[in-house]
């Protein structure tokens, strides 16, 4: 009994990192089609968003609610993923729709381009870059159409422009003041701590289950909830399934194709971040953190079928369950007297290297036979 | 426009001013006769950035340090010390590549340089067929005795074995079986050979071994394996890498394995730089083993440690990389002194017997030509440092060949005699 459910929380445990991961690259890649290298470096903002908000909430005047700066970095991370994502997908990706490879190539080269950033830009300035970002993106919503005529027009988005600069300046400069860690480049790992309440495990029937880990289970249930209601019940959702089914048809029935390549890349990207504060609190937080999930996010969604979510969430749950029954050696706990050469290679397999080499090979040989995932995508997009 | 002009003319000043030093690194106050320009090659970009740019500071220090005494006298005549600082890049053939272009373009006598195993697996063929000389300064797997490079770090008998020993015998976990856990890689698992060798020669057990693969920082499966194999608590050697260290280091913590449990982590690769980056709230009560702390408590380390902090910044550390790093600086000096050219053989020949009055002690250059040094084992504290339980009398002789690997048992390494050089039977 503890046994099987000690296994069923390390296999739930490892999945839900896999899955939170894997979450916003099932919309982009899965949805958009958009094959996107650099998601682990959209995590991995999401981790540096963390280790900031983590610094903000160590200042005197946020100490009180420091317990608490966990809750709050995961909206910080969603919002500044998203908008790093949104400036990526306007910038780049938006003029590579329709070729994959070049997408592939210049998304890669993004990741490279972020990944020196953070080495070599000050976090307070690279904040200050995030919030002029974020705020001139949603001027240029907010402010309404009709007043953007004629000679305004000019007027007002050099003040828009204007003012989230200054935004941007004004707290980089802040913060470069206030926290000495945060005013200098370093490409060292750095460090997030979950306040004291989080850390430790809770001991259920002799077992210890880690409290990380089961904020990070909420945390990926939380967001698969988010997600399904968001794309099963509200209108966006509708029209970005809608997109996804036939763009040029959505575009004839009225449905602005851009802004629906926009949200739903802004809501893949900020996903992202989410993954990077769960991450971030397993490990440290590094320029290279995200490759380092990137591959398995890719293996989740290939395996689950592309643009089907509940495929991204068994997938990646059994991927979990594999881990824990190979890594850990499960098999020879659950049948002790298997026979001797059949015992031996499972003993073999039971070092976490060979278990990812034997994870690896049981999905080729599974995608051998279902090319197109678990659930395979049905509708007109296939057979176009 | 005046301000602007001013602005311009003050900040073309600070420019051209750090490139000169840059260029230069040494100050001219003192009148030279003449200057030797030495090779610096480590990893300024790519992964390994942040662990060998400390060794450049170091190194660098040394040198200015040495400068301001006089720089070097050979034969009468005194010499500043100049460098060339080129960028391994984390990637081994570079390293090769960097070693040529210092050796044959720059023709420098002497190159400091390498952390990784593999990077120096990668220049030593480059250094024995040209006949240069490398000095490298970290601890290391041993199982190497090359007659063209210096070897300042620690050997396992100077690090891993004095370790196993205390685990097995005076540490809290006395007695109780051993789990070893590291990154996939040839350090850690010629490292773990070695002590799976000596625990079982201890008479002790090792009941589990497990490697993660480099990147990989799913440490769950791992953590179940070990509370499986030592139930009631007992040794963890750990030679992960880098920022693995973080993961495993906080989710074992989570998961209840903790000192307080009866689980007792002896690390090989953290010191107080990784401890300041990890967290000292995860390590406290674990172990590490080295030939130099921070905290030891003499007037040479004291210092060491200051002058550091006043070049580079008060909120920097100093860990044994960085000792056997200035270490070497100071030995090579004192070898081209004493042969007083700065040719190599003579160099080589002259560097056997030297002795330094080191941070961590003395340390004496050995006919295998690696250093004999103090052995310290420490309790990690609250506050990052190493609280030291215990060091060795005096320093230790290194061994090239590791007497517990059946392999190279009997073995040992002599430069100074021509019949016995590289590996010879005992």
């Amino acid at each position: 009994m503890e046994l099987i459910l000690e296994s069923l929380f390390n296999s739930v445990a490892i999945g839900s990192v896999l899955l939170v991961a894997a979450l916003g690259l099932a919309i982009v890649f899965g949805l958009m089609g958009v094959i996107n290298l650099a998601h682990g470096e959209l995590m991995m903002v999401g981790a540096y968003s963390t280790y900031v908000t983590q610094l903000i909430f160590k200042l005197p005047i946020l100490k009180p609610f420091y317990d608490i700066y966990v809750l709050i970095a995961i909206i910080i991370a969603f919002i500044v993923s998203g908008t790093v994502g949104i400036l990526l997908e306007r910038t780049v990706i938006r003029r590579l729709y329709g070729s994959p490879l070049e997408t592939l190539l210049a998304t890669w080269g993004v990741s490279l381009i972020l990944q020196q950033f953070v080495r070599s830009v000050p976090l307070a300035y690279a904040t200050g870059c995030v919030i002029t970002i974020f705020i001139s993106l949603l001027f240029s919503t907010v402010i309404p159409q009709n007043l953007l005529q004629g000679n305004r027009r000019k007027l007002i988005k050099t003040g828009a422009l204007g003012t989230s600069a200054a935004a941007g300046v004004l707290t980089a400069s802040a913060l470069a003041s206030l926290v000495s860690k945060l005013s200098r480049a370093s490409s060292r790992n750095v460090d997030v701590t979950a306040p004291p309440w989080m850390r430790g495990g809770v001991d259920v029937l002799g077992m210890t289950f880690p409290k990380t880990r089961l904020l990070i289970i909420v945390i990926t249930i939380i967001s698969v909830v988010a997600v399904s209601i968001f794309l099963n019940k509200s209108v966006w959702g509708v029209r970005i399934r809608a997109v996804t089914q036939n763009r040029d048809m959505s575009e004839c029935l009225g449905i602005s194709t851009e802004s629906v390549d926009v949200i739903t890349f802004g809501i893949g990207s900020g996903l992202a971040g989410v993954a990077g504060v769960a991450v971030s609190l397993l490990g440290s937080v590094g320029p290279n953190v995200g490759g380092n999930y990137i591959v398995g996010c890719f293996m989740v969604v290939v395996l689950g079928g592309v643009g089907n979510l509940l495929g991204t969430v068994i997938a990646s749950f059994s991927i979990g369950l594999m881990t824990d029954l190979i890594g850990a050696g499960r098999l020879l706990t659950i049948w002790p007297n298997m026979p001797q050469p059949l015992a031996s290679t499972v003993d073999f397999f039971s070092t976490t290297s060979m278990a990812r080499v034997m994870i690896f090979a049981l999905i080729v040989g599974f995608l051998q036979y279902r090319p197109a995932g678990l659930f395979p995508q049905k509708g007109r997009m296939v057979e176009s | 426009m005046t301000l602007s002009r001013k602005l311009f003319a003050s900040l073309s000043t600070v420019a051209i001013a750090s490139t000169i030093t840059a260029c230069g690194g040494s100050d001219s106050s003192t009148n030279f006769d003449d200057s030797v320009t030495v090779g610096i090659l480590h990893s300024l970009s790519g992964t390994m950035a942040i662990s060998e740019s400390t060794l450049v500071d170091t190194e660098k220090m040394a040198i200015e340090e040495i400068n301001k005494s006089g720089g070097v006298t050979v034969d009468g005549k005194s010499y500043q010390i100049k460098y060339i600082v080129e960028d391994g890049a984390s990637d081994w053939p570079t390293f090769a590549e960097k070693s040529k272009k210092l050796i044959d373009q720059d023709k420098v006598p002497v190159v400091f340089g390498g952390w990784t195993s593999a990077s120096r697996k990668a220049m030593l063929p480059v250094y024995e067929s040209k006949d240069a000389f490398l000095y490298y300064p970290i601890q290391y797997e041993a199982q190497e005795c090359s007659n063209n490079i210096f070897y300042t770090g620690a050997t396992p008998n100077q690090q891993s074995e004095p370790a196993t020993e205390f685990m097995y015998k005076r540490s809290p976990a006395a007695g109780k079986p051993f789990a070893l856990v590291g990154s996939d890689y040839v350090f850690p698992r010629t490292s773990n050979t070695i002590t799976k060798e000596q625990v079982k020669s201890l008479g002790g057990k090792v009941v589990y071994e497990d490697y993660l693969p480099l990147g990989n920082t799913e440490v769950a499966p791992i953590i179940s394996k070990i509370k499986r194999a030592l139930p009631d608590g007992g040794t963890i050697i750990n030679t992960l890498n880098g920022d693995q260290n973080v993961a495993f280091f906080k989710q074992i913590q989570d998961a209840g394995i903790t000192p307080s449990n009866g689980y007792y982590v002896m690390s090989y690769s953290i010191a107080e730089e990784e401890i300041s980056t990890i967290g000292p709230e995860f390590l406290e009560g674990h172990y590490g083993a080295w030939n130099y702390m921070m905290s030891i408590d003499t007037p040479a380390s004291k210092k060491f440690a200051k002058n550091f902090k006043k070049r580079w910044g008060s909120d920097r550390v100093v860990a044994d990389p960085q000792e056997s790093a200035y270490n070497m600086v100071y030995l090579w000096k004192k070898a081209v002194e004493k042969a007083g050219t700065f040719e190599d053989n003579a160099v080589r020949k002259a560097l056997v017997g030297i002795t330094f009055d080191a941070p961590q002690g003395p340390v004496t250059v050995m006919p295998n030509h690696h250093l004999s040094q103090t052995v310290r084992i420490g309790e990690i504290t609250s506050d990052g440092n190493f609280k030291i339980l215990e060091e060795t009398d005096g320093p230790v002789l290194p061994q090239a060949w590791n007497q517990f690997e059946p392999s190279s048992k009997g073995y040992a390494c002599d430069w100074t005699n021509p019949r016995k050089g590289e590996r010879y039977k005992l």
